[in-house]
């Protein structure tokens, strides 16, 4: 407990403390970027992109160990590996327009291609005589484990880039992600802000390669995001709600990572954005699984209620479910007889009923499209135009 | 390259190669055409934690638990992305992959947390498979090909993946028309009384089937690059399903033996003296082949009119 509270607040020495906050940075980058990127349902792209830094690192490990260095340089490792996955999205991106293959086909194709292409250079790295390759496995799954103080600042640098590019091409990207055709309209050039797009979460995969590595890196683009549209309808929030969830995944998931042997970064941080994916599709107000299932109740206990009081109104006995709801609101005795209140509720229901009616002879069908719902009272459905119209008519 | 050592060490592997390879190409074909092609990755993903959690229960690394582990955990994953779908209302690919990333997290950690001492199970193996391993020990040149006692010796991963293949052209065959029908145009084989969604979900089973098998002997690589690459090629070079079928057949075959000469070979060529990932190399040359086929294939451009597909 001791240890975690250490790591969370940043006391495991000063490596780690750069690897936590960069893992926050971009975290925070990539859940805002990937919003955008789930909104415009080009998520996966960025899994082809991930799995195409393979060759890449490969191919800068080898050239640099050729030039007499020891290969590790995670600034030359990410510049190799920004290269083959714009290679990669470029590959995409031709196939699905040249061809006649659909994106997914051109998503699976590029990235299983190559990813094993990547897969054949790290077998040639193993056998190698010279670098030291021991740390380019951790590419695959991330690890902060035993990072040099270069890597973990060059890691906070590059989130710190990533959060700042994010920042400004959010207007351009919310345009386009909430309404494509309106942007196009408004001038926006929507292909050329997509391709910003995906170099922008590219790039941010890359800065996060170190720390959850490639074959989870699609993960923090598209759970944060996930989660965050429980919370909200409205883009802007779920941009930010992405990032902070994103932030606190990477921070949180880092610091995890590092109080105990045998706990990888890559599956920390994105088990930890699962959990609060999780936490948010069970629990979260308005859209969550919870809330959406009491609200259907809620109104299948007001359809009742209603058919009830209209019952009670043209002195009919009201259904058993019926009976049940008019008892728990107090509009029936215990004894099945209307109470007061309950006799001035069925009035006032069947008023409003009348009014329905005439408000579906005069009014176009499409204005009470979605608030005819059966439970909803006239005046809370209309607009005071719409309702002092019905009522001038009935009056 | 043609004697005993070829039979020894190279023969099973070229033939599982190319097995495991044909046992994926035939219902990617479909999977390609309902614009499915993601769910091999899905289904790769997710095999990891279903085997870790098979060891975990049964304590060994034997093939049957494994197989159904991973065949359970690619059913989990089924249901728990139609949730996230249903619930979370998202677009399927962003669902599929919370879902895809979440339960191979889970693997990994379960993997680095068992713990597993000398058990060969690792993420490395799952990923790159380990093709170059399974050779035929006790064979003594072609000879051995009728010799029972030989025979017997055989790498166990051979017969279960012409099962597999075998399984796999067999359900195409049977299935061959509500399959044809369903894909191409869903509310006419619904008219037809054909049950499209029973077809559907037969051909997701299926293909993870495959998946799974497949997996066990070659890795998940070799299992992405087929599902896609091969159908996706036949797809640029012919407008008929059929023929669609047989090419991918044969690119994947193509693809399997290409790859693996090369990655045992090719090295030798270049005056180095390892050989390099079979499994690898095979899904680099059914990359490099679907890349030939985008720049020249025939029927590589979208039809003017859509999709007039010959039925």
């Amino acid at each position: 407990m001791e240890i975690l509270l250490q790591a969370l607040t940043l006391r495991l020495g000063h490596n780690a403390m750069l690897a936590t906050l960069g893992a926050g940075m971009f975290g925070l980058a990539a859940g805002a970027s990937g919003a955008f990127l789930v909104l415009r349902k080009r998520a996966l792209v960025s899994d082809a992109m991930a799995h195409a830094t393979l060759p890449g690192l490969a191919l800068a490990f080898l050239l640099m160990a050729a030039l007499g260095g020891e290969g590790r340089g995670l600034l030359g490792l990410m510049l190799g590996s920004a290269i083959s996955a714009a290679l990669g999205l470029l590959a995409v991106d031709w196939l699905t327009r040249r061809t006649r293959l659909t994106e997914d086909a051109a998503i699976g194709a590029v990235l299983a291609s190559f990813f094993g292409f990547g897969v054949v250079l790290m077998t040639v790295i193993q056998t190698l005589p010279f670098g030291r390759k021991a740390g380019l496995e951790s590419f695959l799954l991330g690890s902060t484990a035993g990072m040099l103080r270069a890597d973990a600042l060059t890691i906070l640098v590059g989130g710190l880039i990533a959060l700042g590019a994010t920042l400004l091409l959010r207007r351009p990207m919310t345009l386009v992600a909430f309404d494509p055709e309106y942007a196009a309209a408004s001038g926006v050039k929507v292909q050329r802000i997509d391709l910003a797009m995906m170099a922008l979460a590219g790039g941010i995969m890359v800065v996060g390669l170190k720390i959850v590595g490639l074959v989870l890196a699609v993960a923090m683009l598209i759970l944060p995001a996930a989660a965050a549209r429980f919370w909200t309808d409205r883009v802007g929030r779920v941009v930010w709600g992405a990032g902070l969830i994103g932030g606190v995944s990477g921070y949180l998931g880092t610091a995890l990572s590092a109080i105990a042997p045998r706990l990888p970064t890559g599956p920390m941080v994105v088990l930890t954005a699962a959990a609060i994916f999780l936490v948010s599709m069970i629990f979260a107000p308005g859209r969550g699984a919870l809330a959406l299932w009491s609200a259907r109740r809620g109104f299948g206990r007001r359809l009742k209620l209603r058919a009830g009081l209209l019952d009670l109104a043209q002195g009919r006995r009201p259904s058993a479910e019926a009976a049940r709801e008019l008892r728990r609101a107090g509009f029936l005795s215990a004894a099945g007889e209307a109470t007061d209140s309950g006799r001035a509720a069925a009035r006032e229901a069947a008023e409003d009923e009348s009014l329905w009616a005439r408000a579906r002879e005069i009014l176009p069908p499409e204005a009470l499209a979605g608030r005819d719902d059966g439970a909803t009272p006239l005046r809370a459905a209309l607009t005071p135009d719409e309702w002092s119209l019905v009522r001038g008519v009935s009056a | 390259m043609m004697g005993e050592d070829f039979v020894r060490f190279s023969l099973a592997p070229l033939l599982i190669g190319a097995l495991a390879a044909m046992a994926c190409a035939l219902p990617g074909n479909f999977l390609l055409l309902r614009r499915q092609a993601m769910i091999g990755d899905a289904i790769s993903h997710v095999v990891l934690p279903g085997i870790v959690v098979a060891f975990l229960l049964t304590g060994s690394v034997s093939t049957w638990p494994m197989l159904l582990g991973a065949l359970g955990a690619a059913a989990v994953s089924a249901v728990l992305i139609e949730l996230v779908r249903r619930i979370g209302r998202v677009e399927p690919g962003a669902a599929m992959g919370v879902v895809f990333t979440t339960l191979f997290a889970l693997g990994v950690l379960l993997l680095e947390r068992a713990s597993l001492g000398n058990v060969h199970l690792d993420v490395q193996h799952a990923l790159y498979g380990n093709l170059e391993s399974l050779i035929w020990l006790r064979s003594s040149g072609w000879a051995s090909l009728t010799d029972p006692k030989a025979l017997a010796t055989l790498p166990e991963e051979l017969p279960r993946m012409a099962a597999v293949a075998g399984l796999m052209g067999l359900l195409t065959l049977i299935f061959w028309r509500p399959l044809k029908i369903s894909t191409f145009d869903e509310g006419f084989a619904r008219s037809l009384g054909i049950p499209v969604r029973m077809v559907s979900f037969g051909l997701v089973l299926a293909a993870a089937a495959a998946c799974v098998a497949a997996f066990d002997a070659v890795g998940s690589i070799i299992v992405i690059a087929m599902l896609v690459c091969p159908p996706a090629t036949a797809r640029l070079m012919t407008d008929r399903l059929a023929t669609q079928v047989w090419l991918s057949l044969a690119f994947a075959v193509f693809a399997a033996v290409l790859g693996y000469v090369l990655a045992g070979y090719g090295p030798l060529w270049l005056g180095g003296e390892d050989s390099v990932s079979a499994a690898g190399m095979i899904a680099t040359v059914s990359g490099l082949t679907l890349g030939i086929a985008a720049l020249y294939g025939p029927h590589r451009r979208r039809d003017e009119a859509g999709e007039p597909q010959a039925l």
